[in-house]
């Protein structure tokens, strides 16, 4: 077995996929995507609703579907694949390590790695849910699992806690399977997901949405028999006498998206405490030099579609540096979040990288600010190098902003960038 | 029908230990528990502590299980196979005043017969644990304080049992006991009735209740107390090194530790809080500030956003007075042979250090046998040893390599966060005891205890028990019957409610 590789990819979501394809045509002839599932796709392959697919195709295609078109385009590439296989470490050295029941123990060495192993859903411990232990508290992806790969039903009727998209996507998916949602419940005073998947999978079915309401108990020794809601003020302590009992038989937890990256801690990749992800710079390569992240490992996005491009960007970058003759010296500039701003990505920009190219930032402001507001990138002078207007800037949606070519001059020079917000 | 001659009411650690020393001798033994595995309860949830014994009353039978007990672990876990470490314990005092407390505590140690026991100062804690409180006075150490896997110790011993021919019956309560005027005869339980000529109440929770269905001891009661516990995750905090770290006791108990696990994580609790039911095993948003507050007295530099599992488990708290003249105490252990009825041995009030003194306590029964007029023939054929199965986690390379050569299974990862395979649930699945359940295969692989919670395997696990259990997912539980994790087909309109 062949165990060399120009770029070795661990993952294959959207963001894996993406890498793949893109550093096959930027040159690697030995392109590896290492998925420890039975099939490529990742967790593409149980989100069979649609909604994928508009910003790059302009056409809304199901997980499955989506999927299904990078899958083939990877393999008509010659991307070589490693199915049901895990990749249990990686080193500095662009040594990977798998296992799989078909290859046994199995030592690889790259010449770039993408980090493509996506996210994990937050669990009922991680955020301190009390009440007892029974089965019926699952994490909506898990229950996405079984219900549209496995084909069973979790539950006969379910509490939600958690506006996030898949909570609210499998309320939905339940409804239409004869279950009933009893409520969606969101700890903040605002959705957190998507205002298009309120309006279309709570909305348009009668689930009811209580913000600043979470779970005060969860009752039941064997199975879940109930869910003790309450309602809580801006600081979440709970406002007594605003308890209410609802009989269930399910809890499905939407509470929050994590960057997957225990191998990244395994090799000492640099983290960003906000966003749990590597720390990257504009071509998605991390502290590490060879390790590239691609997609939701870096930080979570709102849609696939970005996610496939951020993986376009990492497989270009592996590739170029797998084929580098030469160490490459670069000065990357520090890029800040200000004030408002929770965080942006990449932390770091090549200057170089706009000699040839617009450099694109996605960032997340940290509270709701309902009315217009203007986004600049600025040097350590205050002067701005890039802006952008928004009629409102929620937690909850991406922003992106690019810099532009021209700003070429001015980012070299600077210490620092930083990006900040302010109502117009 | 088969005649036992003991029957033993209760598959935790303290029934599962004493069915693995009754099974030395020549002896028909039955061990019903009544739920879907064995360590379930008190057993399943608890500091998971060896300790040194300092802690107990001199005197007690608290004191004198855990003396017999703590030096016998390293022997028991060769023999059994199960990870233990003898990695010290600390008693950490944070003002003068408490300095005095851990002055008569060491006393207590000297007299129940510990050797090494000493006070060390501010300064040497600090180079044990360099990230302890700034206000920390000095500690007693102990050096053979240590850690068990409360879950691999039951399982080890009740599969030792059960290889040396002891009988288990899963999912069967004890109902009553079948009499024959003052003799106990066997006992009654929703699988039928068993006859033996000795019952061993190691009924933890339900001990007071057992006992009284023979009318003995009616003062007696067990008023559950719960501790609540956090678990922090091992990638993102350890302690320097492998220890224990009590703080200074007082009046209410032993107060809130920080301690290793076998596994790697840091563990932090308990409370201790009487609840109403013996099933109560709530986590609490109040216990979990009071544990809390509590361990940052010990190490302030915890972070909350490490908390990967809570729970809590409930201790079998009685108020038997101790027996010994001149020894004012109450809540000791119960070890005896009951008065009023014969063929009646209650192990009752078992709370800390019961999994510590289990041992002990088995070897306290044998006596009670002997001096009961029981022969006691040893096996010739006693086999003390149950074989560990391979941890993929804890293999080298090389041993990873030949494992997976030799059974392709141990290839396939099931738990991501804790790296178990397939192979070592299978191993479960068809161990002497049979993990059935999803916390079955948890507690004894460690599937499902890191930082997704089971969110990535558990569909997995239910699959693999499905499939070897040749049973629909829906008949899978995560613990026993009334506990399912699925309840129908997709599309199956019959069975959508109205």
């Amino acid at each position: 077995m062949k165990k060399n590789f120009d770029v070795i990819i661990i993952g294959s979501g959207p963001g894996g996929l993406a890498a793949a394809i893109n550093a096959k045509k930027h040159g690697a002839a030995d392109v590896l995507i290492i998925e420890r599932d039975l099939e490529l796709g990742g967790i593409l392959l149980q989100c069979i609703h649609n909604g994928f697919g508009v910003e790059i195709f302009n056409k809304d295609m199901p997980g499955p579907s989506y999927a299904q078109h990078f899958i083939e385009e990877s393999l008509g590439l010659g991307v070589q694949i490693m199915l049901d296989t895990m990749v249990l470490d990686i080193t500095a050295d662009l040594k990977v390590t798998a296992i799989s029941k078909h290859t046994g123990l199995i030592d690889l060495q790259a010449r770039a790695i993408v980090l493509a192993m996506g996210c994990r859903e937050r669990t009922r411990s991680q955020i301190l849910l009390p009440g007892t232990r029974p089965a019926g508290v699952y994490t909506a992806g898990t229950a996405q699992r079984w219900v549209n790969i496995e084909g069973y039903m979790p539950g006969k009727r379910f509490v939600i806690l958690g506006s996030g998209d898949i909570g609210m996507i499998m309320a939905r998916r339940l409804m239409l399977e004869g279950a009933k949602v009893e409520r969606v419940l969101e700890i903040m005073p605002y959705l957190t997901g998507l205002t298009r998947n309120y309006v279309q999978c709570l909305m348009d079915y009668d689930i009811t949405l209580q913000k600043s309401r979470t779970v005060k108990n969860i009752l039941g020794v064997n199975r879940v028999e109930g869910i003790e809601t309450v309602a809580v003020d801006e600081k979440w302590n709970h406002i007594k006498g605003s308890e209410e009992i609802i009989p269930c038989d399910t809890l499905l937890l939407s509470v929050g998206l994590i960057p997957e990256n225990e191998l990244s801690k395994k090799v000492c990749v640099a983290l960003d405490p906000i966003t749990g992800g590597p720390i990257v710079d504009d071509r998605f390569m991390t502290s590490v030099p060879g390790i590239f992240a691609a997609g939701n490992v870096v930080h979570v996005y709102d849609l696939v579609d970005w996610v496939t491009e951020a993986g376009f960007v990492a497989g270009r970058g592996a590739a170029l540096y797998a084929q580098r003759s030469a160490e490459e010296k670069v000065s990357k500039i520090p890029l800040k979040a200000g004030e408002a701003i929770r965080y942006v990505v990449p932390q770091f920009i090549n200057p170089d990288s706009l000699r040839t190219e617009t450099i694109r930032l996605q960032m997340r402001v940290s509270t709701p600010i309902e009315e217009r507001v203007r986004l600049t990138v600025e040097d350590d002078q205050n002067n701005v190098l890039a802006k952008k207007a928004e009629p409102y800037a929620r937690p909850g949606e991406i922003i992106t902003m690019e810099v532009k070519q021209d700003a070429f001059d001015a980012v070299q020079k600077a210490a620092f960038l930083k990006v900040n917000v302010s109502k117009r | 029908m088969k005649e036992y001659d003991i029957i033993i009411i209760g598959g935790g650690v303290v029934g599962c230990m004493t069915a693995r020393f009754l099974s030395q001798y020549q002896l028909d033994i039955l061990l019903i528990e009544k739920e879907a595995d064995i360590g379930s309860a008190t057993s399943s949830a608890n500091s998971a502590v060896m300790h040194a014994g300092y802690d107990a009353l001199p005197g007690t039978l608290k004191a004198k299980t855990n003396a017999i007990s703590s030096p016998l672990w390293d022997q028991i876990s060769r023999e059994l196979g199960f990870d233990f470490s003898r990695c010290g314990d600390y008693v950490v005092a944070v003002s003068d005043e408490q300095l005095e407390t851990l002055q008569k505590l060491k006393q207590q140690g000297i007299d129940n017969g510990i050797k090494e026991i000493s006070l060390i100062t501010a300064k040497q804690m600090r180079e044990h644990e360099p990230m302890i409180s700034e206000n920390v006075t000095g500690a007693l150490y102990v050096p053979s304080g240590g850690i068990l896997d409360t879950f691999a110790v039951t399982v080890a011993a009740a599969e030792n049992a059960v290889m040396n021919g002891v009988d288990l019956l899963l999912e069967t309560p004890f109902l009553d006991f079948t009499m024959d005027g003052k003799k106990i005869v066997g006992v009654h339980t929703p699988k039928g009735d068993f006859k033996g000529r000795w019952v061993i109440n190691a009924a933890g929770l339900y001990a007071d209740e057992v006992m009284h269905k023979a009318n003995v001891q009616p003062e007696f009661y067990i008023r559950p107390r719960r501790g609540e516990y956090v678990i922090l995750d091992k990638v993102d905090y350890n302690l320097s090194r492998q220890t224990v770290l009590f703080p200074t006791p007082t009046d209410k108990g032993k107060g809130i530790l920080v301690a290793s696990t076998l596994h790697g994580n840091t563990l932090i609790g308990p409370n201790s809080n009487f609840v109403e039911t013996k099933n109560d095993k709530t986590f609490t948003k109040e216990g979990f500030d009071e544990i809390w507050e509590g361990a940052l007295k010990l190490i302030p530099n915890l972070n909350r956003r490490h908390i990967i599992a809570s729970f809590s488990g409930l201790r079998a708290h009685g108020n038997a007075p101790c027996l010994t003249p001149g020894v004012d105490y109450i809540s000791d252990f119960i070890i005896e042979i009951a008065e009023g009825v014969e063929g009646l041995i209650n192990l009752a009030g078992i709370e800390s250090p019961g999994l510590t003194s289990s041992p002990g306590i088995a070897l306290m029964v044998i006596d009670l046998l002997k001096e009961a007029g029981e022969s006691l023939t040893p096996k010739a054929n006693w086999n003390p040893i149950r074989p560990a199965r391979p941890v993929f986690r804890h293999l080298s390379t090389v041993e990873r390599k030949a494992l997976v050569d030799k059974d392709p299974h141990y290839g396939r990862v099931i738990c991501r966060c804790e790296t178990v395979t397939e192979g070592e649930i299978l191993a479960e699945i068809h161990a002497p005891i049979p993990a059935t359940t999803y916390d079955a295969i948890k507690r004894r692989t460690w599937t499902g205890t890191g930082r997704c919670q089971g969110g990535f395997d558990m569909p997995r696990v239910v699959k693999i028990l499905s499939d070897e259990l040749n049973l629909p997912p829906e008949k899978i539980t995560k613990k026993g019957s009334d506990s399912p994790f699925l309840y129908r087909r997709t599309k199956d309109l019959e069975k959508v409610e109205s």
